[in-house]
């Protein structure tokens, strides 16, 4: 198994972590979340009683470069990972530090995204695309955004070395939740910019 | 709390809780010290002990019970004579709103969470569960989404929407009141509960069991617990979503169900099934498990076919995703969707079926006891097989375009739901009430509980069946003489036999207050196995220690505690009994545990669920008021995050060195 | 496609200790030359096969996402049952759902 994580000594049935157990089960469960919110935008995202319409507003080329962005921001953060296991805490802070850019640097692209898109008249309540697309994707920045926050926390804490419990784990689930948020996006970026309506 | 337990060579049977060592605070890294009572209310308000936590759920489980109950009365007064004048319309609209969510989200649910959380963890012989301070954060989450959904009867009114709240009604147009505003974000606190306790539960039983005990070994409680979480866990994010549509376009505009946008408002329908079945099963199954445990012990034989009850437990779990749509068969789905959710709908009584047969077979040529306990079991089989046979009529969509919105439905889901879910939930309480509380509840009172509540409960819903058929709608606040009929189906006589039902109904479940009372006021203790019980929660004194048990015990046999009690004969093969209770309890005192170490309370579960009110009425009232919510939220966990679940060492009466740390806790 | 030669090559090698530093950057590689297709698809008539194959990038990307940064594969099964538990009963209910809507019929 990969987990060479020293834990707490505590017995457990399966030999598996409680906080792994748990993170995967947050995770299978967020699943049935963004489907809910997927679904939703699939059913209204050609429903434009008003304003514009997806294929006069998404800017394909942009949001590729984003999406390109936060894929990459997976790579460093199974780099902060594995740093975490060789207990390279240089390394740790450098790659969590570089994910939280990464993912800051996606969120700014979204911002500057929603600005545009307003701008071009598709308000949160203009049309059933607006409502559904904001809603969406807003999802998905605010988890992005928790992600970078808890980054930027383990960082600091870091520093002053005083985690709870084990550093590496730590790092393991915050990086599991991440390439969650990550792959979420690979299907966001598909069904919502790749195909049109 | 956290405590070093040495063992004591007496047996103390009553046992009271140790007393409390001394504990210093520890260092933490948020603002607050680490709360150190152990006595006294701040022992529950800070506490993360699961025992404590499921306490808690079932005393505002049973509250809210009550508000519901009344509730109830409210809507049965109504109708019980034509032009009711009890409620105006509007009233009434929010009545039955609120009747509904309150038995489902805040009785039937946060009962059985609370059965989940204490017997758990005893069940499969832990020391808590797997994140004690998530678990006390559940509650919270849950109590605080009681408190948001109801605030609005004082606030301009509750939610009128029927409890699944369908759109458009449930637009702002149509609803013009904050009701369902606060229904739709007090559910979503509430959810929260759910999930992490989902998670939470799930990852106790995967991960927290004692040596030995394998799944196959697993009490069918633990079982049919375990698979409600999984519903739950898979069902609750699907309910988020909708909670969230209907938010955003109450409060921020959205048009997710404004047909004149040209919104599909099933789209609410769908997410609100795909939600609400498993969600069924949620309610029952609990039920389901409790009167597994209490009729193998009331019959005096193990459970007929277990591996029968907890596949078709699973079965049911898996089935129930791919039945929503029969609540929708007259909303224009089409006909090849009604053929296909109707076909799946008959087949999901077959694993039903199948468990009804076992616990028949269970007591077939058992040495029945009728214990208040066994006398509610038995009480479910018989009513939930009624309200499960009226079901399967509505499984034929033909049959159920005729009774949807029917008397006739409300006549079925009350069978389940209070013949079934409540039933069970009764039969828990006199089973374990003295597991809980060290003394048993009175069985002459319980008695009488049981016997009004079987006889109010079939005179109010009984003539249900009749008045749905007669073609008397649901939810509608008035009758009129004229149009009642006559002979035997003159819906005026069987409205009023309802209601004089629910009355009836109402001294039955007083009969059980007053039998709290006066268990309460009882100094007769329990003797520590007053039923001859099977399981390993009984392998524990009465109410257990806080750490539950003194060693962990090796698991050998499905029902570890009556193999412990009891030996096969090998020339008879009878059973004989080798041990008393008490004996099995000393030998696990004797090789108890030189240190324990169990979780420390927190104030962060508290103070992040008191958060989340806060950001919910921000929401409906001003953003500055979310804004606050939200620093409380990122305060508390800040301090969460920078606490160790467990206090340091240091912390203790004597530091320990060689510290056999039992509890896995990361809160 | 790039993909199936270079995925061959580094898995089997490294299963017990996750991956090298280097299998990380080739998987990312691997994700990047995926993307520049996928964008591809936007620019370039890829007639009938436009919606397939998009469909099928996107499944591909997200499993390898899974299975290596996020350790599915070389973790316990345990994990991957509970994960891809959860997913399939989505897809499962919220294409259901979006059926009955006649949505894949438009
Ligand atoms: C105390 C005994 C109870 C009585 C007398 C009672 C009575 C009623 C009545 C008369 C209605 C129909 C209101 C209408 O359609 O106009 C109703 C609705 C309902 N009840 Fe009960 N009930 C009781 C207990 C329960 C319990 C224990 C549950 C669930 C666990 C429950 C769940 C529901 C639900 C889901 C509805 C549907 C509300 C709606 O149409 O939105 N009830 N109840
Ligand atoms: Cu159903």
């Amino acid at each position: 198994m990969a987990e060479t994580t020293t834990h707490d000594a505590h017995v457990s049935s399966t030999g598996l972590s409680n906080v792994k157990l748990g993170m995967w089960l947050f995770l299978g469960s967020e699943c049935l979340l963004f489907g809910g919110l997927i679904s939703t935008y699939m059913l209204y995202r050609g429903r434009v009683s008003d304003g514009p319409t997806p294929e006069q507003i998404y800017d394909i080329p942009f949001t590729s470069v984003s999406s390109f962005v936060l894929l990459m921001s997976s790579l460093t953060m199974v780099l902060a990972v594995s740093a975490a296991q060789k207990k390279d805490d240089r390394g740790v802070n450098l790659w969590l530090t570089t994910t939280a850019l990464l993912g800051a640097t996606f969120v700014g692209g979204q911002v500057y995204e929603f600005t545009a898109f307003y701008n071009e008249g598709l308000g949160f309540s203009t049309s059933l695309f607006g409502s559904s697309f904001y809603t969406l994707t807003g999802f998905h920045g605010v988890h992005v955004t928790v992600g970078i926050i808890m980054l930027l926390a383990l960082v600091a804490i870091n520093k002053r070395s005083s985690v709870p419990g084990s550093k590496s784990e730590t790092v393991e689930m915050i990086g599991l939740y991440w390439h969650f948020v990550d792959i979420v996006w690979i299907i966001i970026f598909t069904l919502v910019y790749l195909i049109p309506v | 709390m956290a405590i070093i337990e040495r063992p004591t060579p007496v047996l103390d049977i009553p046992a009271l809780p140790a007393a409390p060592p001394a504990i210093t605070p520890s260092r933490t890294f948020g603002a607050l010290k680490r709360p150190v009572a152990s006595t006294g209310w701040k022992s529950w308000l800070f506490t993360v002990d699961h025992k404590k936590i499921g306490l808690m759920y079932g005393a505002t489980a049973l509250f809210f019970f009550i508000v519901g109950g009344l509730e109830a009365v409210l809507i049965r007064l109504q109708l019980a004579a034509p032009e009711g004048k009890v409620l105006n319309a509007d009233l009434y609209n929010q009545m039955f709103t609120m009747h509904a969510t309150t038995m489902v989200f805040l009785f039937v649910m946060p009962m059985a969470a609370g059965f989940a959380n204490y017997f758990i963890p005893l069940q499969i012989g832990a020391r808590d569960v797997a994140f004690p301070r998530i678990n006390a954060f559940g509650f919270w989450c849950f109590l605080g989404g009681g408190i948001v959904i109801n605030l609005a009867w004082f606030l301009g009114g509750a939610a009128d929407g029927g409890w699944f709240m369908y759109a458009p009604n449930s637009g702002p147009v149509f609803s013009p009141s904050n009701g369902i505003d606060f229904w739709a974000l007090g559910l979503q606190i509430a959810g929260i509960a759910s999930l992490t306790g989902a998670i939470n539960l799930i990852v106790t039983v995967l991960n927290m069991r004692a040596p030995g005990m394998s799944l196959m070994k697993m009490p069918v409680f633990t079982w049919l617990v375990t698979v409600v979480q999984f519903l739950l866990l898979f069902a609750i994010p699907v309910i988020t979503v909708a909670l969230f549509l209907l938010t955003f376009q109450r409060s921020f505009g959205a048009q997710f169900f404004d047909v004149a946008a040209g919104a599909d408002p099933l789209l609410w329908q769908h997410l609100f099934w795909i939600f609400g079945h498993p969600e069924v099963y949620v309610l029952i199954l609990p039920s389901f498990g409790i009167v597994s445990e209490v009729l193998p012990v009331f019959s005096r034989k193990p459970l007929f076919g277990y591996p029968f009850v907890v596949f078709s437990g699973a079965a049911i779990g898996f089935v129930g995703w791919g039945v929503w749509a029969h609540h929708m068969f007259a909303s224009g789905l089409g006909p090849v969707s009604v053929a296909v959710f109707s076909v799946a709908t008959m087949a999901i009584a077959v694993p039903t079926g199948v468990k009804i047969i076992n616990w028949t077979l269970t007591m077939w040529g058992g040495k029945l006891v009728f214990s208040t306990a066994m006398k509610f079991a038995v009480g479910l089989i018989l009513l939930f097989t009624i309200g499960g046979l009226s079901g399967v009529t509505h499984s034929v969509a033909p049959s159920d375009t005729q009774q949807t919105d029917t008397y006739y439905i409300v006549a079925h889901f009350h069978y389940v739901l209070f013949g079934g879910s409540v039933f069970g939930l009764f039969a828990g309480f006199y089973y374990w009430w003295p597991k809980m509380f060290g003394k048993l509840l009175n069985e002459r009172l319980g008695s009488l509980n049981f016997w009004f509540m079987v006889i109010g409960m079939n005179l109010t819903f009984g003539p249900m069946h009749i008045l749905g058929l007669q073609g008397q709608p649901r939810r509608m606040y008035q009758w009129t003489e004229a149009r009642a009929g006559e002979g035997f189906f003159n819906i005026a006589f069987w409205n009023l036999v309802a209601s004089i039902g629910s009355l009836v109904l109402t001294l039955g479940i007083l009969f059980f207050l007053i039998n709290i009372v006066v268990t309460a006021r009882s100094k007769v203790r329990a003797p520590l196995d007053p039923w001859n019980a099977r399981s390993l929660e009984w392998m524990t004194s009465n109410p257990p220690k806080e750490h539950n048990f003194d060693s962990i015990p090796k698991v050998e046999h499905l029902d570890e505690f009556f193999h412990r009690k009891y030996e096969e004969d090998p020339v008879t093969h009878t059973m004989r009994g080798v041990a008393t209770a008490e004996q099995v309890l000393a030998e696990l005192e004797r090789n108890a545990d030189p240190h324990i170490h169990m979780p420390s309370p927190s104030y962060w579960p508290l103070v992040l669920a008191v958060g989340l009110p806060v950001i919910a009425l921000g929401v409906i009232y001003s953003t500055m008021v979310a804004i606050v919510g939200g620093f409380i939220v990122l305060y508390a966990i800040y301090g969460w995050a920078l606490e160790p679940a467990t206090a340091v060492a240091s912390d203790f009466d004597t530091p320990s060195t060689n510290g056999h740390a039992v509890s896995t806790t990361h809160g | 496609m790039t993909t199936e030669t270079i995925e061959g090559t580094h898995l089997e090698t490294e299963q017990e200790h996750g991956m090298s530093t280097r299998g990380y950057i080739v998987v990312a590689l691997i994700l990047a030359a995926i993307t520049a297709l996928e964008v591809s698809t936007y620019y370039v008539d890829f007639g009938p096969l436009f919606l397939p194959s998009l469909i099928v990038m996107m499944v591909v990307k997200f499993v390898m996402v899974v299975s290596f940064f996020m350790h599915l594969r070389f973790d316990n099964k345990i994990f991957s049952w509970l994960f891809y538990s959860g997913l399939l009963l989505a897809v499962g209910v919220y294409v259901a759902a979006l059926s009955t809507f006649h949505f894949f019929l438009r």
